[in-house]
Protein backbone atom coordinates (compact mmCIF):
# COMPACT_ATOMS: atom_id res chain seq x y z
CA UNK A 1 0.00 0.00 0.00
CA UNK A 2 1.35 3.53 -0.66
CA UNK A 3 -0.06 7.02 -0.29
CA UNK A 4 -0.41 7.33 -3.76
CA UNK A 5 -4.31 6.14 -3.29
CA UNK A 6 -5.17 8.33 -1.18
CA UNK A 7 -5.80 11.38 -3.39
CA UNK A 8 -9.02 12.43 -2.17
CA UNK A 9 -10.72 15.54 -3.21
CA UNK A 10 -11.38 16.64 0.88
CA UNK A 11 -8.58 16.33 3.76
CA UNK A 12 -7.24 13.02 4.37
CA UNK A 13 -4.92 12.02 7.45
CA UNK A 14 -1.47 13.10 7.02
CA UNK A 15 0.52 9.98 8.83
CA UNK A 16 1.70 7.21 6.49
CA UNK A 17 -0.42 3.61 6.05
CA UNK A 18 1.17 0.48 7.65
CA UNK A 19 3.92 -2.01 6.04
CA UNK A 20 3.41 -4.88 6.16
CA UNK A 21 6.22 -5.74 8.17
CA UNK A 22 4.20 -3.11 10.71
CA UNK A 23 0.90 -4.45 9.84
CA UNK A 24 2.19 -8.16 10.98
CA UNK A 25 3.05 -7.05 13.93
CA UNK A 26 -0.05 -5.08 14.83
CA UNK A 27 -2.03 -8.20 14.06
CA UNK A 28 0.46 -10.82 16.51
CA UNK A 29 -1.14 -8.53 18.98
CA UNK A 30 -4.59 -9.55 18.50
CA UNK A 31 -4.82 -13.37 19.25
CA UNK A 32 -8.45 -13.88 18.17
CA UNK A 33 -7.23 -12.72 14.59
CA UNK A 34 -5.56 -16.23 14.46
CA UNK A 35 -8.61 -17.68 14.25
CA UNK A 36 -10.49 -20.14 12.30
CA UNK A 37 -13.77 -19.45 11.25
CA UNK A 38 -15.64 -22.42 9.22
CA UNK A 39 -12.47 -23.82 7.93
CA UNK A 40 -11.16 -20.54 6.91
CA UNK A 41 -8.87 -17.67 8.71
CA UNK A 42 -11.22 -15.03 10.20
CA UNK A 43 -11.51 -12.05 8.44
CA UNK A 44 -12.55 -9.56 10.83
CA UNK A 45 -14.75 -6.37 9.11
CA UNK A 46 -17.02 -5.91 11.52
CA UNK A 47 -15.29 -3.31 14.04
CA UNK A 48 -17.53 -0.83 13.62
CA UNK A 49 -20.13 -2.77 15.78
CA UNK A 50 -17.01 -3.61 17.95
CA UNK A 51 -13.14 -3.85 17.88
CA UNK A 52 -11.21 -7.11 18.85
CA UNK A 53 -8.39 -6.50 21.74
CA UNK A 54 -4.58 -6.57 21.62
CA UNK A 55 -3.31 -8.90 24.63
CA UNK A 56 -2.01 -5.13 26.21
CA UNK A 57 -5.97 -4.42 27.26
CA UNK A 58 -6.24 -8.12 28.06
CA UNK A 59 -3.28 -8.46 30.46
CA UNK A 60 -4.51 -4.88 31.77
CA UNK A 61 -7.59 -6.47 33.11
CA UNK A 62 -6.22 -9.61 34.74
CA UNK A 63 -3.31 -7.77 36.45
CA UNK A 64 -5.85 -5.02 37.71
CA UNK A 65 -7.69 -7.73 39.35
CA UNK A 66 -4.82 -10.17 40.19
CA UNK A 67 -2.44 -7.10 42.11
CA UNK A 68 -4.90 -4.08 42.69
CA UNK A 69 -8.27 -4.97 42.99
CA UNK A 70 -10.38 -2.73 45.68
CA UNK A 71 -13.52 -1.25 45.61
CA UNK A 72 -12.77 2.77 44.70
CA UNK A 73 -13.35 6.26 46.33
CA UNK A 74 -14.81 4.04 49.80
CA UNK A 75 -11.89 2.31 51.39
CA UNK A 76 -8.93 3.56 53.36
CA UNK A 77 -6.66 0.52 53.20
CA UNK A 78 -4.09 0.29 50.77
CA UNK A 79 -5.46 -1.69 47.77
CA UNK A 80 -8.67 0.44 47.85
CA UNK A 81 -6.27 3.59 47.57
CA UNK A 82 -4.41 1.50 44.48
CA UNK A 83 -7.71 1.07 43.23
CA UNK A 84 -9.05 4.21 43.26
CA UNK A 85 -5.40 5.59 41.82
CA UNK A 86 -5.55 3.61 38.97
CA UNK A 87 -9.33 4.25 38.35
CA UNK A 88 -8.22 7.86 38.55
CA UNK A 89 -5.19 7.95 36.14
CA UNK A 90 -7.22 5.90 33.44
CA UNK A 91 -9.58 8.76 33.37
CA UNK A 92 -6.67 11.28 32.92
CA UNK A 93 -5.53 8.77 30.38
CA UNK A 94 -8.70 9.24 28.53
CA UNK A 95 -9.14 12.67 29.05
CA UNK A 96 -6.07 13.68 27.63
CA UNK A 97 -6.49 11.39 24.72
CA UNK A 98 -9.91 13.21 23.46
CA UNK A 99 -8.41 16.79 24.60
CA UNK A 100 -10.49 17.08 28.17
CA UNK A 101 -9.52 17.73 31.59
CA UNK A 102 -10.26 14.81 34.21
CA UNK A 103 -13.15 16.34 35.86
CA UNK A 104 -15.19 16.66 32.18
CA UNK A 105 -15.32 12.98 31.82
CA UNK A 106 -17.81 10.47 33.29
CA UNK A 107 -17.41 7.14 32.86
CA UNK A 108 -20.31 5.44 31.83
CA UNK A 109 -21.85 1.99 30.60
CA UNK A 110 -21.61 2.62 26.62
CA UNK A 111 -22.16 5.57 24.96
CA UNK A 112 -26.02 5.05 24.71
CA UNK A 113 -25.56 5.25 28.39
CA UNK A 114 -23.82 8.69 27.96
CA UNK A 115 -26.35 10.04 25.91
CA UNK A 116 -29.10 8.55 28.20
CA UNK A 117 -27.23 10.16 30.89
CA UNK A 118 -27.79 13.69 29.53
CA UNK A 119 -31.52 13.66 28.42
CA UNK A 120 -32.68 12.21 31.44
CA UNK A 121 -30.68 14.53 33.31
CA UNK A 122 -32.30 17.56 30.88
CA UNK A 123 -35.76 16.41 32.09
CA UNK A 124 -34.60 16.24 35.59
CA UNK A 125 -33.94 19.85 34.97
CA UNK A 126 -37.36 20.29 33.16
CA UNK A 127 -38.69 19.13 36.35
CA UNK A 128 -36.70 21.75 38.26
CA UNK A 129 -34.32 19.23 40.10
CA UNK A 130 -31.09 21.27 40.20
CA UNK A 131 -31.98 24.37 40.71
CA UNK A 132 -31.16 27.74 39.13
CA UNK A 133 -27.71 26.71 38.10
CA UNK A 134 -29.99 24.06 36.17
CA UNK A 135 -32.65 25.89 34.43
CA UNK A 136 -30.23 26.04 30.98
CA UNK A 137 -31.13 22.80 30.60
CA UNK A 138 -35.16 22.40 31.59
CA UNK A 139 -36.79 21.59 28.39
CA UNK A 140 -40.96 22.82 27.79
CA UNK A 141 -43.45 23.11 25.31
CA UNK A 142 -42.04 25.31 21.93
CA UNK A 143 -38.42 24.30 22.85
CA UNK A 144 -37.18 22.01 19.93
CA UNK A 145 -34.45 19.60 19.84
CA UNK A 146 -32.37 18.34 16.31
CA UNK A 147 -30.39 15.48 15.33
CA UNK A 148 -29.78 14.31 11.64
CA UNK A 149 -31.52 11.95 9.33
CA UNK A 150 -28.46 9.66 9.91
CA UNK A 151 -27.96 8.93 13.40
CA UNK A 152 -27.96 5.72 15.01
CA UNK A 153 -30.76 4.87 17.47
CA UNK A 154 -28.86 6.00 20.49
CA UNK A 155 -28.96 9.38 19.19
CA UNK A 156 -32.77 9.23 17.71
CA UNK A 157 -34.87 7.82 20.62
CA UNK A 158 -33.54 9.23 23.95
CA UNK A 159 -34.29 12.61 22.40
CA UNK A 160 -37.79 11.28 21.01
CA UNK A 161 -38.47 10.11 24.34
CA UNK A 162 -36.92 13.83 25.86
CA UNK A 163 -39.08 15.33 24.09
CA UNK A 164 -42.35 13.05 24.47
CA UNK A 165 -41.51 13.83 28.63
CA UNK A 166 -40.97 17.63 28.24
CA UNK A 167 -43.36 18.56 25.52
CA UNK A 168 -40.39 19.73 23.46
CA UNK A 169 -40.62 19.05 19.75
CA UNK A 170 -38.06 17.34 17.61
CA UNK A 171 -36.55 17.95 13.85
CA UNK A 172 -34.28 16.74 12.31
CA UNK A 173 -31.34 17.86 9.59
CA UNK A 174 -31.88 15.83 6.81
CA UNK A 175 -29.82 14.34 3.95
CA UNK A 176 -28.89 14.18 0.62
CA UNK A 177 -28.96 11.31 -1.67
CA UNK A 178 -24.97 10.76 -1.09
CA UNK A 179 -25.97 10.72 2.64
CA UNK A 180 -24.29 14.27 3.20
CA UNK A 181 -26.22 16.42 5.64
CA UNK A 182 -27.93 19.09 3.27
CA UNK A 183 -26.71 21.94 5.46
CA UNK A 184 -28.72 24.88 2.97
CA UNK A 185 -31.46 24.77 5.18
CA UNK A 186 -29.91 24.80 8.60
CA UNK A 187 -30.81 28.40 9.63
CA UNK A 188 -34.21 27.57 9.63
CA UNK A 189 -33.67 23.88 11.66
CA UNK A 190 -31.50 25.11 13.94
CA UNK A 191 -33.49 28.30 15.34
CA UNK A 192 -33.53 30.31 18.51
CA UNK A 193 -35.98 27.88 19.75
CA UNK A 194 -33.14 24.71 19.19
CA UNK A 195 -32.23 24.01 22.99
CA UNK A 196 -30.20 20.86 21.47
CA UNK A 197 -28.29 19.99 18.82
CA UNK A 198 -26.92 15.96 18.85
CA UNK A 199 -25.37 14.98 15.92
CA UNK A 200 -22.65 11.73 15.03
CA UNK A 201 -19.38 12.87 14.20
CA UNK A 202 -18.79 10.02 11.98
CA UNK A 203 -21.78 8.04 10.36
CA UNK A 204 -21.63 4.39 11.49
CA UNK A 205 -23.35 3.13 8.09
CA UNK A 206 -21.77 5.74 5.58
CA UNK A 207 -19.02 6.39 7.06
CA UNK A 208 -19.15 9.98 6.36
CA UNK A 209 -17.15 12.46 8.65
CA UNK A 210 -19.48 15.22 9.68
CA UNK A 211 -18.92 19.31 9.81
CA UNK A 212 -18.66 19.59 13.98
CA UNK A 213 -17.16 22.91 13.27
CA UNK A 214 -20.18 24.61 11.11
CA UNK A 215 -22.84 22.93 13.17
CA UNK A 216 -21.91 23.63 16.41
CA UNK A 217 -20.94 27.76 14.77
CA UNK A 218 -24.54 27.58 14.12
CA UNK A 219 -25.56 25.80 17.80
CA UNK A 220 -23.58 28.76 19.40
CA UNK A 221 -25.38 31.22 17.24
CA UNK A 222 -28.50 30.29 18.86
CA UNK A 223 -27.33 29.08 22.05
CA UNK A 224 -28.45 25.17 22.04
CA UNK A 225 -26.32 22.69 23.95
CA UNK A 226 -24.79 20.43 21.32
CA UNK A 227 -23.72 16.26 22.11
CA UNK A 228 -21.94 14.58 19.82
CA UNK A 229 -21.77 10.89 19.07
CA UNK A 230 -18.51 10.59 18.57
CA UNK A 231 -18.48 6.58 18.89
CA UNK A 232 -16.95 6.20 15.43
CA UNK A 233 -14.77 9.02 15.50
CA UNK A 234 -12.67 8.41 19.08
CA UNK A 235 -11.37 4.72 18.10
CA UNK A 236 -10.19 6.28 14.62
CA UNK A 237 -9.59 9.62 14.25
CA UNK A 238 -7.08 12.19 16.55
CA UNK A 239 -10.05 13.93 18.48
CA UNK A 240 -9.74 17.34 20.21
CA UNK A 241 -13.15 17.40 21.95
CA UNK A 242 -11.92 21.21 23.40
CA UNK A 243 -11.19 22.80 19.97
CA UNK A 244 -14.17 20.19 18.45
CA UNK A 245 -16.07 23.30 20.93
CA UNK A 246 -18.69 20.88 21.70
CA UNK A 247 -20.67 20.34 24.67
CA UNK A 248 -21.35 17.13 25.37
CA UNK A 249 -19.16 13.91 23.35
CA UNK A 250 -20.15 10.15 24.32
CA UNK A 251 -17.79 7.01 22.61
CA UNK A 252 -17.57 3.62 23.69
CA UNK A 253 -15.03 1.47 25.01
CA UNK A 254 -15.50 -1.51 23.48
CA UNK A 255 -15.27 0.02 19.91
CA UNK A 256 -11.41 1.26 20.29
CA UNK A 257 -9.96 -1.67 21.62
CA UNK A 258 -11.18 -1.44 25.24
CA UNK A 259 -13.44 -4.09 26.91
CA UNK A 260 -17.48 -4.05 27.03
CA UNK A 261 -19.28 -2.42 29.81
CA UNK A 262 -17.67 1.36 29.58
CA UNK A 263 -18.54 4.04 27.98
CA UNK A 264 -17.30 7.85 28.52
CA UNK A 265 -19.27 10.77 28.51
CA UNK A 266 -17.59 14.34 27.82
CA UNK A 267 -19.05 17.55 29.56
CA UNK A 268 -17.12 20.86 28.97
CA UNK A 269 -16.30 23.31 31.27
CA UNK A 270 -18.36 23.58 33.87
CA UNK A 271 -21.65 22.37 32.50
CA UNK A 272 -21.70 19.00 34.34
CA UNK A 273 -21.44 20.70 37.50
CA UNK A 274 -24.72 22.47 37.04
CA UNK A 275 -26.64 19.87 35.08
CA UNK A 276 -28.53 17.55 37.73
CA UNK A 277 -27.34 14.14 38.54
CA UNK A 278 -29.47 10.83 36.60
CA UNK A 279 -28.51 7.99 38.83
CA UNK A 280 -28.55 8.36 42.05
CA UNK A 281 -27.19 6.60 45.14
CA UNK A 282 -23.61 5.54 46.53
CA UNK A 283 -20.63 7.26 45.85
CA UNK A 284 -21.98 10.38 44.32
CA UNK A 285 -23.16 12.50 47.32
CA UNK A 286 -21.52 14.71 50.12
CA UNK A 287 -24.31 14.86 53.25
CA UNK A 288 -27.25 12.53 53.01
CA UNK A 289 -30.68 12.85 55.30
CA UNK A 290 -33.57 10.99 55.82
CA UNK A 291 -35.30 13.87 53.49
CA UNK A 292 -32.75 15.13 51.48
CA UNK A 293 -29.11 14.73 49.74
CA UNK A 294 -26.18 16.89 48.18
CA UNK A 295 -24.17 15.78 45.30
CA UNK A 296 -20.86 16.14 44.59
CA UNK A 297 -19.50 17.92 41.93
CA UNK A 298 -18.80 16.10 38.64
CA UNK A 299 -17.85 13.54 37.37
CA UNK A 300 -18.80 11.98 40.72
CA UNK A 301 -22.13 13.10 40.67
CA UNK A 302 -22.83 11.05 37.91
CA UNK A 303 -20.91 8.13 39.39
CA UNK A 304 -23.34 6.02 41.61
CA UNK A 305 -22.97 2.95 42.85
CA UNK A 306 -19.68 0.87 42.09
CA UNK A 307 -18.01 1.43 39.49
CA UNK A 308 -16.80 -0.37 36.19
CA UNK A 309 -13.10 0.22 37.37
CA UNK A 310 -11.31 -2.84 35.99
CA UNK A 311 -13.02 -2.09 32.08
CA UNK A 312 -11.62 2.00 33.03
CA UNK A 313 -8.12 0.80 33.82
CA UNK A 314 -7.99 -1.70 30.49
CA UNK A 315 -9.68 1.25 28.35
CA UNK A 316 -6.73 3.06 29.60
CA UNK A 317 -4.31 0.72 28.05
CA UNK A 318 -6.70 0.92 24.79
CA UNK A 319 -5.49 3.99 24.64
CA UNK A 320 -1.93 4.04 25.32
CA UNK A 321 -2.22 1.13 22.59
CA UNK A 322 -4.00 3.32 20.35
CA UNK A 323 -1.33 6.33 21.13
CA UNK A 324 2.09 4.05 20.87
CA UNK A 325 0.66 3.47 17.17
CA UNK A 326 -0.30 6.69 16.48
CA UNK A 327 -3.96 8.23 15.61
CA UNK A 328 -2.25 9.80 12.60
CA UNK A 329 -0.96 6.74 11.01
CA UNK A 330 -4.25 4.59 11.93
CA UNK A 331 -6.71 6.95 10.50
CA UNK A 332 -4.64 7.39 7.09
CA UNK A 333 -3.88 3.49 7.14
CA UNK A 334 -8.00 2.99 7.46
CA UNK A 335 -8.68 5.69 5.13
CA UNK A 336 -6.54 3.76 2.31
CA UNK A 337 -8.81 0.37 3.40
CA UNK A 338 -11.99 2.56 2.93
CA UNK A 339 -11.24 3.77 -0.11
CA UNK A 340 -10.50 0.36 -1.71
CA UNK A 341 -13.53 -1.19 -0.23
CA UNK A 342 -15.72 1.69 -2.00
CA UNK A 343 -13.75 1.30 -5.11
CA UNK A 344 -13.69 -2.51 -4.86
CA UNK A 345 -17.73 -2.74 -4.17
CA UNK A 346 -18.51 -0.02 -6.53
CA UNK A 347 -17.11 -1.84 -9.85
CA UNK A 348 -19.44 -4.72 -8.85
CA UNK A 349 -22.27 -4.99 -10.99
CA UNK A 350 -25.48 -4.30 -9.07
CA UNK A 351 -23.82 -3.59 -6.08
CA UNK A 352 -24.37 0.30 -4.33
CA UNK A 353 -22.26 1.74 -1.88
CA UNK A 354 -24.38 3.53 0.39
CA UNK A 355 -22.91 7.55 0.99
CA UNK A 356 -20.58 9.22 -0.77
CA UNK A 357 -18.72 7.95 -4.04
CA UNK A 358 -14.82 6.77 -3.90
CA UNK A 359 -12.77 9.58 -4.45
CA UNK A 360 -14.39 11.42 -0.77
CA UNK A 361 -12.61 11.09 2.27
CA UNK A 362 -14.85 8.42 4.62
CA UNK A 363 -13.57 6.33 7.51
CA UNK A 364 -12.52 2.91 6.88
CA UNK A 365 -16.11 1.58 6.43
CA UNK A 366 -18.49 1.08 3.52
CA UNK A 367 -22.14 0.03 3.74
CA UNK A 368 -23.63 -1.51 0.52
CA UNK A 369 -26.72 -3.13 -1.07
CA UNK A 370 -26.50 -5.70 -3.50
CA UNK A 371 -29.25 -5.79 -5.97
CA UNK A 372 -31.37 -9.32 -5.38
CA UNK A 373 -30.09 -10.31 -2.68
CA UNK A 374 -30.64 -9.52 1.25
CA UNK A 375 -28.02 -8.23 3.25
CA UNK A 376 -28.32 -11.11 5.61
CA UNK A 377 -27.79 -13.52 2.59
CA UNK A 378 -25.21 -11.93 1.46
CA UNK A 379 -23.50 -12.07 4.92
CA UNK A 380 -24.04 -15.78 5.28
CA UNK A 381 -22.46 -16.01 2.03
CA UNK A 382 -19.39 -14.47 3.57
CA UNK A 383 -19.69 -15.72 6.65
CA UNK A 384 -19.16 -19.60 4.95
CA UNK A 385 -15.48 -18.35 4.20
CA UNK A 386 -14.63 -16.86 7.85
CA UNK A 387 -15.71 -13.26 6.65
CA UNK A 388 -16.87 -11.31 9.28
CA UNK A 389 -19.26 -8.31 7.85
CA UNK A 390 -22.71 -6.94 10.01
CA UNK A 391 -25.75 -7.14 8.26
CA UNK A 392 -29.19 -5.44 8.74
CA UNK A 393 -29.91 -2.11 9.84
CA UNK A 394 -26.89 -1.00 12.00
CA UNK A 395 -29.41 0.59 14.44
CA UNK A 396 -30.57 3.24 11.93
CA UNK A 397 -33.78 2.73 10.31
CA UNK A 398 -34.33 5.73 9.30
CA UNK A 399 -31.35 6.63 7.69
CA UNK A 400 -31.88 3.30 5.74
CA UNK A 401 -35.44 4.44 4.95
CA UNK A 402 -34.29 7.84 3.46
CA UNK A 403 -31.92 5.78 1.22
CA UNK A 404 -34.90 3.55 -0.33
CA UNK A 405 -33.77 -0.05 1.59
CA UNK A 406 -34.32 -1.84 4.76
CA UNK A 407 -30.81 -3.02 5.47
CA UNK A 408 -27.60 -3.04 3.81
CA UNK A 409 -23.92 -5.07 4.92
CA UNK A 410 -21.21 -3.39 5.95
CA UNK A 411 -17.89 -4.22 6.12
CA UNK A 412 -15.83 -1.85 8.29
CA UNK A 413 -12.02 -2.06 9.03
CA UNK A 414 -9.31 -1.08 12.21
CA UNK A 415 -5.78 -0.57 12.52
CA UNK A 416 -5.32 -4.39 12.53
CA UNK A 417 -7.09 -4.97 8.92
CA UNK A 418 -5.23 -5.55 6.16
CA UNK A 419 -6.07 -4.95 2.29
CA UNK A 420 -6.19 -8.24 1.69
CA UNK A 421 -8.56 -8.60 3.71
CA UNK A 422 -10.65 -6.08 1.74
CA UNK A 423 -10.12 -7.88 -1.34
CA UNK A 424 -11.30 -11.25 0.26
CA UNK A 425 -14.43 -9.42 1.01
CA UNK A 426 -14.98 -7.77 -2.38
CA UNK A 427 -14.40 -10.79 -4.16
CA UNK A 428 -17.03 -12.65 -1.76
CA UNK A 429 -19.48 -10.82 -2.52
CA UNK A 430 -18.84 -11.23 -6.44
CA UNK A 431 -18.83 -14.73 -5.44
CA UNK A 432 -22.14 -14.35 -3.55
CA UNK A 433 -23.99 -12.68 -6.62
CA UNK A 434 -22.92 -15.23 -8.97
CA UNK A 435 -24.43 -18.10 -5.94
CA UNK A 436 -27.37 -16.39 -5.95
CA UNK A 437 -28.00 -16.06 -9.25
CA UNK A 438 -28.01 -12.71 -9.91
CA UNK A 439 -25.11 -12.15 -12.04
CA UNK A 440 -23.63 -15.33 -14.00
CA UNK B 1 -16.64 -22.08 -3.99
CA UNK B 2 -18.89 -22.83 -1.04
CA UNK B 3 -18.82 -25.48 1.78
CA UNK B 4 -21.40 -28.34 1.62
CA UNK B 5 -23.65 -26.85 4.67
CA UNK B 6 -23.88 -23.64 2.74
CA UNK B 7 -24.98 -25.59 -0.49
CA UNK B 8 -27.58 -27.45 2.10
CA UNK B 9 -28.50 -24.12 3.33
CA UNK B 10 -29.45 -22.32 -0.13
CA UNK B 11 -30.80 -25.78 -1.60
CA UNK B 12 -31.94 -24.59 -5.44
CA UNK B 13 -35.70 -25.42 -3.90
CA UNK B 14 -35.51 -22.40 -1.36
CA UNK B 15 -33.75 -20.26 -3.80
CA UNK B 16 -37.11 -21.20 -6.28
CA UNK B 17 -39.80 -20.56 -3.93
CA UNK B 18 -37.77 -17.06 -2.71
CA UNK B 19 -37.37 -15.87 -6.27
CA UNK B 20 -41.02 -17.35 -7.09
CA UNK B 21 -42.60 -16.93 -3.83
CA UNK B 22 -46.38 -18.87 -3.77
CA UNK B 23 -48.70 -16.66 -2.05
CA UNK B 24 -47.44 -13.57 -2.43
CA UNK B 25 -50.10 -10.67 -2.88
CA UNK B 26 -52.91 -10.39 -0.03
CA UNK B 27 -55.82 -11.36 -0.96
CA UNK B 28 -59.56 -9.72 0.77
CA UNK B 29 -61.86 -12.35 2.68
CA UNK B 30 -58.96 -13.15 5.23
CA UNK B 31 -60.46 -14.78 8.29
CA UNK B 32 -57.44 -13.39 10.54
CA UNK B 33 -54.18 -11.53 9.37
CA UNK B 34 -51.24 -10.93 11.11
CA UNK B 35 -47.72 -8.77 10.89
CA UNK B 36 -44.33 -9.92 12.10
CA UNK B 37 -41.18 -8.05 12.33
CA UNK B 38 -37.99 -9.44 12.47
CA UNK B 39 -35.96 -6.56 14.88
CA UNK B 40 -32.65 -7.37 14.04
CA UNK B 41 -32.73 -6.85 10.36
CA UNK B 42 -36.23 -4.74 9.84
CA UNK B 43 -37.68 -7.78 7.67
CA UNK B 44 -41.42 -8.19 7.56
CA UNK B 45 -44.50 -10.41 6.88
CA UNK B 46 -48.41 -9.81 6.58
CA UNK B 47 -49.53 -12.93 6.57
CA UNK B 48 -53.88 -14.01 6.23
CA UNK B 49 -55.34 -17.30 6.80
CA UNK B 50 -58.55 -17.50 4.58
CA UNK B 51 -60.34 -20.37 6.53
CA UNK B 52 -63.35 -22.13 4.41
CA UNK B 53 -66.72 -20.32 6.33
CA UNK B 54 -68.47 -22.69 8.63
CA UNK B 55 -65.36 -24.80 9.26
CA UNK B 56 -61.93 -24.90 10.54
CA UNK B 57 -60.23 -25.99 7.37
CA UNK B 58 -57.64 -23.74 5.74
CA UNK B 59 -58.50 -22.56 2.19
CA UNK B 60 -55.12 -20.33 1.24
CA UNK B 61 -52.98 -18.25 2.69
CA UNK B 62 -52.00 -14.75 1.00
CA UNK B 63 -49.24 -12.57 2.85
CA UNK B 64 -46.53 -10.05 1.60
CA UNK B 65 -43.80 -9.09 3.25
CA UNK B 66 -39.56 -8.63 2.29
CA UNK B 67 -36.66 -10.02 3.43
CA UNK B 68 -34.21 -12.92 2.92
CA UNK B 69 -34.01 -15.44 0.79
CA UNK B 70 -34.73 -17.69 4.01
CA UNK B 71 -38.03 -15.64 5.24
CA UNK B 72 -38.74 -15.16 1.56
CA UNK B 73 -38.53 -18.94 0.67
CA UNK B 74 -40.52 -19.84 4.28
CA UNK B 75 -43.32 -17.98 3.95
CA UNK B 76 -43.36 -19.45 0.43
CA UNK B 77 -43.57 -23.13 1.33
CA UNK B 78 -45.58 -22.73 4.58
CA UNK B 79 -48.56 -20.89 2.18
CA UNK B 80 -48.05 -24.55 -0.25
CA UNK B 81 -48.00 -26.39 3.21
CA UNK B 82 -51.29 -25.04 4.95
CA UNK B 83 -53.28 -25.91 1.88
CA UNK B 84 -56.35 -27.64 3.11
CA UNK B 85 -55.95 -28.35 6.22
CA UNK B 86 -57.62 -28.10 9.60
CA UNK B 87 -56.49 -25.13 12.18
CA UNK B 88 -55.24 -28.33 14.42
CA UNK B 89 -53.01 -29.34 12.13
CA UNK B 90 -51.34 -26.41 10.91
CA UNK B 91 -50.91 -25.71 14.30
CA UNK B 92 -49.17 -28.99 15.81
CA UNK B 93 -47.06 -28.91 11.61
CA UNK B 94 -46.09 -25.12 13.25
CA UNK B 95 -45.09 -26.68 16.57
CA UNK B 96 -43.13 -29.31 14.85
CA UNK B 97 -41.25 -27.08 12.41
CA UNK B 98 -40.23 -24.60 15.40
CA UNK B 99 -38.60 -27.56 17.07
CA UNK B 100 -36.78 -28.66 14.41
CA UNK B 101 -35.37 -25.07 13.90
CA UNK B 102 -34.67 -24.99 17.70
CA UNK B 103 -32.73 -28.58 17.36
CA UNK B 104 -29.61 -26.55 15.99
CA UNK B 105 -29.56 -29.50 13.36
CA UNK B 106 -30.17 -32.18 15.66
CA UNK B 107 -33.64 -32.84 14.41
CA UNK B 108 -34.84 -33.52 11.13
CA UNK B 109 -37.74 -32.23 10.05
CA UNK B 110 -40.45 -34.52 9.06
CA UNK B 111 -40.91 -34.48 5.19
CA UNK B 112 -44.50 -36.13 5.60
CA UNK B 113 -45.80 -33.87 7.69
CA UNK B 114 -44.28 -30.84 6.40
CA UNK B 115 -43.41 -31.13 2.89
CA UNK B 116 -41.04 -29.40 1.04
CA UNK B 117 -40.84 -27.08 4.14
CA UNK B 118 -38.51 -29.87 5.30
CA UNK B 119 -35.72 -28.32 2.70
CA UNK B 120 -35.55 -25.50 5.53
CA UNK B 121 -33.79 -27.99 7.87
CA UNK B 122 -30.57 -26.74 7.39
CA UNK B 123 -31.46 -23.51 8.55
CA UNK B 124 -31.40 -24.99 11.80
CA UNK B 125 -27.43 -25.08 12.05
CA UNK B 126 -27.41 -21.14 11.55
CA UNK B 127 -28.93 -19.92 15.06
CA UNK B 128 -28.70 -16.38 13.55
CA UNK B 129 -31.30 -17.61 10.77
CA UNK B 130 -34.00 -19.41 13.05
CA UNK B 131 -35.75 -15.93 13.47
CA UNK B 132 -35.46 -15.36 9.15
CA UNK B 133 -37.33 -19.04 8.81
CA UNK B 134 -40.12 -18.46 11.48
CA UNK B 135 -40.91 -15.62 10.55
CA UNK B 136 -44.51 -16.25 8.73
CA UNK B 137 -45.09 -19.26 10.58
CA UNK B 138 -45.37 -17.27 13.58
CA UNK B 139 -47.17 -14.64 11.56
CA UNK B 140 -49.46 -18.02 10.74
CA UNK B 141 -49.86 -18.97 14.86
CA UNK B 142 -50.94 -15.36 15.65
CA UNK B 143 -53.52 -15.45 12.78
CA UNK B 144 -55.14 -18.89 14.23
CA UNK B 145 -55.08 -17.54 17.16
CA UNK B 146 -57.36 -14.84 16.55
CA UNK B 147 -59.47 -17.34 14.50
CA UNK B 148 -59.74 -19.54 18.09
CA UNK B 149 -60.49 -16.76 20.42
CA UNK B 150 -63.30 -15.41 17.81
Amino acid sequence: MTETAATTRTSTPSGAAFSAAESAALRADFPILSAEVNGSPLVYLDSGATSQKPRQVLDAERSFYEHDNAAVHRGAHTLAALATESFEDARSTVARFVGARDEEIVWTSNATEGINLVAYAMSNASFGRGGAAAQRFALGAGDEIVVTEMEHHANLIPWQELAARTGATLKFIPIDDDGSLRLDDLEHIVTERTRVLAFTHVSNVLGIVNPVEELVARARVVGALTVLDACQSAPHLHLDLAALGVDFAVFSGHKMLGPTGIGVLYGRGDLLDALPPFLTGGSMITTVTMETAEYLPAPQRFEAGTQRVSQAVALAAAVRYLQSVGLDRISAHEALLGERLVAGLSALPGVRVLGQAAGHHRVGLASFDVAGIHSHDVGQFLDDRGIAVRVGHHCAQPLHRRLGITSSTRASTYLYSTADEVDQAIQGVADATVFFGVTS
Amino acid sequence: MSSTELQALYQELILDHSRHPQGFGLKPGAAAESHQVNPTCGDEVTLRLHVEPGSDVVTSVSWEGHGCAISQASASLFTEMADSLTLDDLSSRIDLFRTAMRSRGAIEPDEELLGDAAALGGVSKYIARVKCAMLAWVAAEHAIAQVRSR
